[in-house]
């Protein structure tokens, strides 16, 4: 944990209410996101209990299971769900902008621009919890390879039309939501945590009514006691007040609610179906309305400058699955092979470090902990020396000295970078530290001046102009190209078998779905 | 990495004692075998374990070299510039006709410009322009962007458990067959993202290259240098117990082959009485009073920095197998190890304030392969509230613990044993990946306990 988060910790332990950790807000909010509240069954891996899901606050759309065991309620729940989540997924399919990108021609192999369609927004998903994400990622899993009677009459157990369709996209958002900085499906305990820290755990702060205490309590209650009541106040009939944020329920409701009215649907008992309606509906608004007010929340912060950069991202992402699913391609396969595996690591390792670099400049407070750490200097420039590089063409390389009150870990030659105004970055090297004790250096600018022998105006900072200086890069360039799978070599196990018998069943278990 | 553990195999084993052909026979063998197998196995890879100081740049020389005279053009790929320049360095002094090839990124300073000395090295950007050399010598990023039309038929692959898989796969188009080089007990690759996706995994990206490798050759020829040149004896025994126990290792010197003394007698100092143990054992544990602090605690950064400042002050002299005089301690020939960098950096600032430079401070990571006659180690987990993964990583404090050729002393504050206790391992068990054994946990009880017998309180 950075110094400055756990000092913010500290004050809110201390004050009894949340801190601030961010200025801005980090992560795109879309203006209609999908909410979605699931429950699952205890001890039922995999067994929608229900969920409320859907863009407006005020009608959520209840589903709900009624006796969970039964694998005809479940895909009956499974395709009501696909009716209310792919109308949406889909709405964001045919609104389209151009972009130019380049690609490599087959005939000519020159790289040539060619025109191709990017969304002009996409789908967004906001589940409660970290939990949550992991729920779509293991709904996604269970549902993709199911096959409907229309792809395969064979199929002993057909699902219902759009299940897998479903499956493929909730496997794509599981998958989209590892990656740092993406905002195609979140969870709001993880949105309010990036933003705000409180004075309780980690662990703690998954629990979204207690979080939501820390942040927002109710008038005249203090966070911290607000938080404790989320957590463990029950009623006269020993049942939360406010339910866990899911999907896992709690074990008194399991108990003493669910239980004896699952028996009594399965007795065929008049209105039992409706009692059962009523308690899941009962566990899963409170959580409903606590997601909408953290989103609240959220959208009462201005968004950081880099956010919408991110967001094209997520679009690309969404608009090449679309392109996927409308090839007809199969499934994403149940794991990775090496090449696959090789690209995403290295492509979340980017987002990660470009995450981390965007939200220090968009954000001061961000950027005040990485200075903390050493990584970046803020300083008042007190003198710019003119100086030009040795070679055939010298080309301008001034000399700007500065005084700053951080400590950054600079080595001889290191280089560092500053965003300029037209969104550029600047580079520089550290020469020497003038005078330690008042924090006194000089760095060699390298770059970001034009290419004439003048600097470009407003190129080089001026005695008495404020600047702040990264030992971070702003926009790490990405890895190296992988083979192709097929061109996979031996250390890896050669090419991965093409053929379905590659990826047979396990034997022991004919129904090899998850 | 797997080795099935060697139950009932370990034997006592004396320095010098029951092996009538010596640790340099056994090193001569072992070397012998591993290049019979380079130049002649049917299969395409070699891999040698080597345990630190055991000649692994001396073997990847030997190999480059033999490959060369045998008509066989070989790539070689290595970590970090710093180390694909030493090699280079290695290979023209050794053998300074032979052609050697340096490719390098386009980014200034990328290659130590010493190599532009060297008659016979050729430097590039491009592969094209370094055609024909008998040995092309670069860092696996650079050689992961580099295309060629005909792979090499040889490649030697040096530094290989430090390698992430995801980087192998990117290079291993690039040759046919290779002798995979390294040390099993180093810092393993990491990642700055999850990566427990792909846990299980015989590809997984983020483990090392080695064990992508024996996942799916199980049967290449495995071999390993069985003798440690560079630590004392009084550091093989405890670093092969702790960290290699299926595969011990010796050191090639006796106990009295190396000998640290001072010019200027202990003024009775609790740092003077742990450099004077040190001298004397091989080993110092420089004690401070328990307390949980800050990573960059003032008093032990202190600690260390006086320590450094101790050991030139007192004109310090190395006698070792390499000479019959007495060699000046100098600050060249000094490291301060810590796990952080910005504890390394507050140990830089202490000692500027002390007048001392030219000594080496830096964390773990960045001192892998390196050398010096003593060490002073800032332990990972002094005055620490807790034991993380990080902290007890083994690898970290197998290098913080393996890099002297004379004595290593280690300041730590008191109750980092029952710090241990308190924090068992809890790291998740996953199907399908091979447990490491020993664990860090382990590791550190079994460096602790060694210490404690070295022991000097800072005060008092």
């Amino acid at each position: 944990m950075p110094l400055i988060e756990t000092l913010a910790r500290m004050e809110a332990a201390a004050a009894g209410a949340a801190r601030p950790l961010a200025t801005v807000r980090h992560r795109h909010l879309s203006e209609h996101p999908l909410v979605f509240v699931p429950l699952t069954t205890s001890g039922e891996a995999g067994a929608p209990l229900g969920a409320l899901v859907g863009t407006d606050r005020e009608k959520p759309l209840l589903l709900a299971v009624p006796q969970p065991r039964d694998r005809d309620l479940r895909f009956a729940f499974l395709a009501e769900l696909a009716d209310a989540v792919l109308p949406y997924v889909d709405g964001f399919a045919d609104g389209i902008e151009w972009e130019e990108r380049k690609e490599t021609d087959p005939e000519t192999g020159k790289k040539v621009p060619v025109q191709v369609e990017l969304c002009a927004d996409a789908p967004q998903l906001i589940v409660p919890s970290g939990a949550g994400i992991e729920f779509v990622r293991l709904m996604g899993r269970s549902m993709r390879f199911r096959r409907t009677a229309e792809q395969d009459p064979e199929t002993p157990y057909p699902a219902p039309p759009h299940v897998p369709l479903l499956g493929r996209w909730f496997t794509h958002f599981g998958e989209r939501a590892q990656v740092p900085g993406s905002c195609l499906l979140l969870s709001m305990t993880g949105l309010l945590t990036r933003h705000w820290a409180t004075g309780q755990s980690a662990l703690e702060d998954q629990h979204l009514g207690a979080l939501l205490s820390w942040i927002d309590p109710p008038p005249g209650v203090s966070g911290r006691a607000a938080a404790e009541r989320a957590e463990s106040a029950r009623d006269a009939e020993g049942q939360l007040l406010c339910p866990p944020a899911g999907p896992a329920t709690d074990p008194a409701f399991d108990n003493r609610l669910l239980a004896p009215a699952m028996a009594r649907y399965d007795a065929a008992l008049p209105g039992a179906h409706e009692e059962l309606r009523r308690l899941v509906e009962g566990q899963l608004r409170p959580t409903w309305d606590a997601v909408w007010q953290g989103n609240d929340l959220l959208r009462a912060l201005p968004p950081g400058a880099r956010v919408a950069d991110r967001w094209k991202r997520d679009r690309w992402s969404y608009t090449a699955h679309r392109d996927r699913v409308r090839a007809g391609e199969p499934p994403q396969p149940k794991r990775d092979d090496a090449v696959t595996a090789a690209r995403k690591l290295s492509s979340r390792e980017a987002a990660q470090t470009q995450l981390d670099a965007q939200e220090a400049l968009d954000d001061p407070l961000v950027m005040a902990a990485r200075r903390l750490a050493g990584e970046a200097f803020a300083g008042t420039v007190t003198g710019v020396g003119m100086a030009y590089s040795e070679g055939a063409r010298p080309m301008p390389r001034p000399l700007v000295t500065l005084r700053t009150d951080d400590r950054p870990q600079l080595s001889e030659g290191a280089k560092v970078h500053r965003p300029l105004p037209g969104g550029k970055t600047q580079p520089a090297a550290f020469v020497a530290y003038d005078d330690p004790a008042s924090g006194s250096l000089t760095v060699r600018l390298t770059g970001g001046m034009g290419r004439g022998k003048v600097p470009e105006p407003g190129s080089v900072p001026e005695p008495g102009e404020a600047v702040c200086w990264t030992l971070f890069e702003h926009a790490p360039r990405g890895g190296p190209e992988r083979p192709e799978p097929e061109d996979t070599p031996w250390t890896h196990g050669g090419p991965p078998a093409t053929e379905p018998s590659g990826d047979a069943p396990d034997p022991m278990t004919a129904e090899d779905f998850l | 990495m797997t080795r099935p553990p060697h139950h009932g195999t370990k034997k006592p084993r004396q320095a010098g004692g029951a092996e009538p052909s010596g640790p340099a026979a056994a090193a001569a063998r072992a070397t012998a075998e591993i290049l019979q197998d380079t130049l002649h196995s049917p299969r395409p890879g070699v891999v040698v374990d080597s345990p630190p100081g055991a000649g692994k740049s001396t073997l990847v020389v030997r190999a480059a070299r033999e490959l060369a005279a045998a008509g066989r053009p070989l790539m070689v790929v290595a970590q970090t510039n710093a180390q694909v320049d030493d090699l280079v360095l290695r290979l023209a002094e050794k053998d300074p006709a032979l052609p050697v090839g340096r490719l390098h990124s386009s980014e200034a300073g990328s290659f130590d410009p010493a190599l532009a000395e060297l008659p016979e090295v050729r430097t590039s950007t491009k592969i094209a322009d370094l055609a024909g050399m008998d040995v092309v010598v670069s860092t696996a990023a650079k050689w992961a962007y580099t295309k060629v039309d005909e792979p090499w038929r040889h490649a030697i692959v040096d530094e290989a458990y430090q390698m992430r898989s995801d980087a192998l796969l990117s290079v291993a188009g690039l040759f046919e067959r290779a002798l995979f080089v390294g040390d099993p007990g180093q810092l393993d690759p990491f990642s700055v993202v999850g990566a427990e996706q792909w846990a299980g995994l015989s590809y997984d990206p983020s483990s090392s290259a080695v064990s992508t490798l024996l996942a799916h050759n199980p049967d290449l020829p495995q071999h390993r240098l069985p003798v440690s040149w560079r630590l004392p004896a009084s550091a093989a025994r405890l670093v092969s117990d702790a960290f290699y126990p299926f595969t011990r290792f010796r050191s090639g010197t006796e106990h009295g082959d190396r000998r640290l003394a001072f010019g200027v007698p202990g003024d009775g100092s609790g740092v003077d009485r742990v450099l004077d143990e040190a001298a004397e054992s091989g080993w110092g544990l420089l004690e401070l009073p328990a307390r949980h602090t800050p990573r960059t605690d003032p008093e032990a950064v202190g600690a260390v920095a006086q320590v450094v400042r101790r050991l030139l002050d007192r004109g310090g002299a190395a006698t070792s197998e390499r000479g019959p005089d007495p060699e000046p301690l100098t600050a060249d020939r000094i490291a301060v190890g810590t796990a952080h960098r910005d504890q390394a950096a507050a140990v830089r600032t202490a000692l500027a304030g002390l007048g001392v430079t030219g000594v080496a401070v830096d964390t773990a990571n960045r001192l892998q392969g390196r050398e010096f006659d003593v060490t002073v180690v800032l332990h990972p987990l002094s005055g620490r509230p807790d034991a993380t993964a990080f902290h007890l990583e083994t690898g970290r404090l197998c290098v913080l613990a393996s890099r002297h050729r004379h004595a290593c002393v280690v300041v730590c504050r008191a109750g980092v044993a029952e710090l241990l206790d308190e924090h068992p391992s809890t790291e998740p068990v996953r199907l399908g990946v091979t447990v490491k054994f020993p664990d860090g946990w382990e590791a550190h009880h079994a460096v602790l306990s060694h210490l404690a017998e070295h022991r000097v309180p800072w005060r008092g």
